[in-house]
């Protein structure tokens, strides 16, 4: 287990290494510059090249932004006046962070629920309702789910508000919006995880015992059915959380996705930069918290290494 | 418990001995892999209709933009914003080009993008996973821990940068897509590859002196190949799905060029007033999406070699 | 003479498939008596496992339903109870022993909590008794170190640990009856006679009846009191083992008695295989399930299937060669030259 943990440190440090490797390269290959866009004299430009550091060679460049990222430092935006990328994070990332989490929490509740009861009642009617149900929500692209939310409760019905972030119901609309396409792919897997488990001889095995249908269900399959579950976690979470950029340009939450595609489009290279490493260690920490569940709850990889 | 004698003939009791075309009979159709998975495709009516579905698109991109007398890219300032009516059938945008020809022009961009870029990973990710799988060693070591640390990066992000990097366009879509997918493919291949290649009949072929060549062409590929296509057809409905949403954002298919994602962005735009110009492109990309899903769904099951007999 | 304690009289019992009906069980009786030890012997597909795992409706059903016959375990016909009423059978009254401890183990719980599961919702069992219960049995079936072991994951512990540990499952509710499908099938040789020994040992000491399914003539010639040969879905041959070693009276089990090595004795001059497959069970022959791979098949064989021969001593034999209008053949059998007729 303490090699198992020491191999995927050394993984996850490796990944968020090349990520920021990567990106900082490309951001610096993008066409155009910040400052072509304003009324700024050759003068003005140069002074706002020497203080973004874009005068020095790109290596080292480069090398500055890796000792200021050691730091936990990821510089000024260029598009918003004086303030620093830590701050716009700040404060833009509990918006996301509780519209994921709300999406999260009703995919894989609602999702793995669906997925239970559809591979218990297999080939009856409430099945094939999830199944259907399962399948259009895999085929919706979420940007689409969220129009159509916001279209028929918000503009048509009235029933819930479509803009902004402040209070229960504007939570409604974005988080479904969001968590709908993982809830279907998690009841999806889950459902076929099941059907996988109860065709297993130790279930035939724990009938022989007497076990109650309950304990049976329960305690063997569930239990069983769930592993394979833990492992797409991770890019579960990647998933809503490229999710949010659509949705928050959709229900206008000033959220970090929302921050992300401006910045992208007004090429704020320091914002993108240190967006994109604030993504990337976040998921590649989610992986790594996955990874870790995983060993823990699996004992067959407890002992062995994976 | 004595046999009713009287009902019986003597010459019943005449020896015949085996039956050697019996002795081995097996009642059931004696059909070959592929066959047997076209006959169990066929047999499953969703698939079926799923398959028409994607073909009807297909043929309507190709056709489809030539049905009527509008070009996809002809604005025309009297008839913006129109409802579907006789003239166009699907209304219009609001710089007045006629939604039916844009509709069926995006799908041959989104379509094209689709397959073509999960083509192309399958290809990619089938080689480099393949021979990792099969030759395994350092090679396998060192292209694994390359994987292991690419797949960590979240695939999205890295495409928005590309995008913005390259001029956008259909290129620069598939270009962007297959650098930042095919990872996935490579892990399943050499996956399954390692199985593969741990059955009793490879190292039996081994022993028999079949070179690394045959092994590969004629025990690994075949056991691969169902499960190759299964995923690949898995994954188009994934990167038509990210063609969209690289469009919908902005940074993938720029106007006049079209295709349904950014076709999705302009009706959002005026969702509130005009919901059918979002209708149209949001209807395709999901029925695609969702034929393509249950076809994959029809496909593995026909393909899956235990479910065989079924 | 004792009632048996399970009786299974003309059981047929099919899966539906989406092909159409698999007649697993055609017909089948046997029955065994308190203390006594059965063989069921026959190859993979002859419906020797579904026949026995009828006795706890242990088949998945659908697609398994009962086509006809009955099966009574002391007496009450098993068909008959409510699941309720199974579940309260299950472990208890009959405790079964499966093949593949690999598989048959759930991979993710304690080897002492799956144990310990037969007591779990039984009414007047205590969880500080259902544990030292489970110890205890672990330790009758040779688990050393038991608190420790009982910590474990399947997958820790060897392949011959394992079917101890499924052996404890089946006994630690004492039942009557142990059913053990295949007990040794998936075990090296020496382990297979550990297995076997703690298995007689066990029977001997708590006076379980127990049904012991193999296709391994081997394991019935060390266990068995009496051993019923199953075919395509039929018994074709029942008897005491001497019997049906020494007298042998069906061309299947000379067949099966001619397929095996045997060291101990010279008169095994040659090892003989039965050629061909048996019977699809998809659409079975009309007259004896065996008639296609039968030297000695008639005509009638292939038409109609064979009356049950009583040969006297609980020997019963279902074979034409016994009919009156049948010339006589003598059935060669590597040992004992047994003769029919």
């Amino acid at each position: 287990m303490g090699r198992y943990i020491a191999k995927r440190i050394v993984i996850s440090l490796a990944t968020l290494f090349v990520l920021v490797t990567v990106v900082f390269a490309l951001v610096r290959l993008m066409p155009g510059d910040p400052f072509s866009s304003e009324k700024i004299t050759p003068q003005i430009r140069q002074n706002l090249e020497r203080y973004y550091g874009f005068d020095k060679p790109i290596l080292q460049q480069y090398v500055i932004y890796i000792g200021q990222l050691a730091k936990g430092d990821l510089g000024y935006s260029m598009k918003y006046a004086n303030a620093t990328v830590n701050d716009i994070i700040a404060k833009a990332f509990p918006y996301s962070a509780d519209l994921g989490l709300r999406a999260l929490a009703i995919a894989v509740s609602v999702g793995l629920t669906l997925g239970i009861v559809s591979a218990l009642n297999r080939k009856k009617p409430i099945d094939a309702v999830c199944v259907v149900v399962a399948m259009i929500g895999t085929s919706i692209p979420d940007f689409i789910m969220g129009y159509v939310l916001q279209y028929f409760f918000g503009i048509r019905w009235g029933l819930l508000p479509i803009a902004q972030y402040k209070g229960f119901a504007y939570t409604v609309l974005p988080s479904i919006g969001l968590g709908f396409y993982t809830l279907a792919l998690v009841s999806r897997l889950m459902r076929s995880s099941m059907l996988e488990v109860v065709q297993q001889d130790y279930i035939k095995t724990a009938m022989a015992k007497g076990a109650s249908r309950f304990r049976i269900v329960w305690k063997h399959m569930i239990r069983n059915a769930i592993l394979p579950i833990v492992t797409i976690l991770g890019p579960i979470t990647a998933s809503v959380l490229t999710g949010t950029f659509v949705i928050e340009s959709i229900f206008a939450i000033p959220g970090m996705g929302k921050f992300y595609v401006t910045s992208v489009q007004s090429l704020d290279y320091t914002l993108v930069l240190g967006m994109t490493v604030f993504f990337g260690a976040f998921l590649v920490s989610a992986n790594f918290i996955v990874d870790i569940l995983y060993g823990i709850i699996d004992p067959r990889i407890r002992v062995s290494r994976r | 418990m004595e046999a009713t004698s009287e009902t019986l003939d003597r010459t019943l009791f005449e020896r015949v001995g085996k039956d050697r075309d019996k002795m081995e009979s097996i009642e059931r159709p004696n059909l070959t892999y592929w066959k047997d998975a076209w006959r169990r495709l066929k047999a499953n009516k969703i698939a079926t209709i799923a398959l028409c579905v994607v073909g009807l698109y297909v043929v309507m991109s190709v056709v489809g933009p030539y049905m009527t007398s509008y070009a996809y890219t002809a604005t025309d300032a009297k008839a913006t914003d129109a409802l579907p009516s006789a003239e166009h059938w699907f209304g219009t945008d609001m710089l007045g080009r006629d939604l039916w020809s844009r509709v069926w022009m995006g799908a041959r961009t989104s379509l094209m993008i689709g397959f073509v870029a999960t083509l192309l990973n399958t290809i990619v990710g089938g080689i480099v996973g393949g021979v990792a799988g099969y030759y395994g060693g350092k090679l396998d070591m060192v292209l694994m821990r390359i994987v292991d640390v690419l797949y960590g990066i979240p695939y999205i992000i890295v495409a928005i940068l590309m995008m913005v990097v390259m001029s956008p366009g259909i290129g620069s879509l598939i270009i962007a897509m297959v650098i930042t997918r095919w990872i996935g493919m490579a892990r399943f291949v050499r996956g399954e590859v390692l199985r593969i290649k741990e059955n009793d009949y490879v190292a039996a072929a081994r022993v028999l002196g079949a070179s690394d060549a045959t092994i590969l062409i004629r025990h690994i590929a075949p056991n691969l190949m169902g499960l190759i296509i299964t995923n690949t057809m898995m994954a188009i409905p994934n990167a038509i799905f990210t063609e969209a949403f690289l469009s919908f954002i902005g940074l993938g298919i720029q106007p006049p060029e079209c295709s349904w994602g950014l076709l999705a962005r302009e009706g959002s735009q005026t969702l509130s007033i005009y919901p059918l110009k979002l209708f149209f492109p949001a209807f395709f990309i999901s029925t695609t999406m969702l034929a393509l899903n249950l076809l994959g769904d029809g496909l593995r099951d026909a393909l899956d070699p235990r479910l065989r007999g079924e | 003479m004792p009632e048996p304690i399970l009786d299974v009289q003309d059981l047929s019992y099919s899966f539906k498939t989406y092909g159409g009906e698999v007649e697993a069980v055609r017909g089948v009786s046997f029955n065994v008596f308190p203390g006594e030890v059965v063989g069921i012997v026959g190859e993979s597909g002859c419906g020797k496992s579904v026949s026995a795992q009828c006795a706890l409706r242990l088949n998945p059903e659908p697609p398994g339903f009962r086509k006809g016959g009955r099966l009574l375990y002391k007496g009450e016909d098993v068909f008959g109870k409510t699941e309720r009423e199974m579940r309260d059978m299950r472990g208890t009254e009959i405790g079964f022993v499966f093949q593949d401890p690999m598989t048959y183990l759930n991979p993710t719980m304690k080897i002492g909590a799956q144990v310990e599961e037969v007591f779990v919702g039984r009414p007047g069992v205590s969880r500080k008794d259902a544990k030292r219960r489970s110890a205890e049995m672990l330790r009758l079936v040779g688990i050393s170190d038991v608190e420790r072991r009982s910590n474990q994951y399947p997958h820790e512990l060897s392949g011959g640990m394992k079917q101890r540990v499924m052996i404890a499952m089946a006994l630690v509710g004492g039942p009557s009856l142990i059913i053990a499908d295949e007990p040794t099938t998936s075990l090296d040789v020496t382990i297979e006679a550990q297995i076997l020994e703690l298995l007689d040992g066990l029977r001997k000491k708590l006076g379980t009846s127990i049904v012991i399914i193999t296709h391994d003539l081997g394991v019935i010639a060390k266990m068995c009191d009496r051993v019923y040969v199953m075919y395509g879905g039929k018994v074709v041959e029942s008897g005491p083992v001497e019997d049906i070693f020494y007298r042998t009276a069906h061309p299947y089990t000379a067949g099966l008695l001619g397929s095996i090595a045997r060291l101990e004795t010279e008169c095994a001059d040659e090892l003989k295989a039965i050629e061909g497959t048996p019977p699809d069970l998809f659409s079975p022959p009309p007259g004896c399930p065996f008639a296609a791979r039968c030297d000695y098949a008639m005509r009638v064989c292939y038409e109609r299937p064979a009356p049950g021969y009583d040969l006297g001593g609980g020997h019963a034999s279902s074979c034409w060669l016994r009919h009156e209008y049948a010339a006589p053949v003598e059935l060669r059998s590597p040992c004992a030259p047994g003769t029919v007729a």
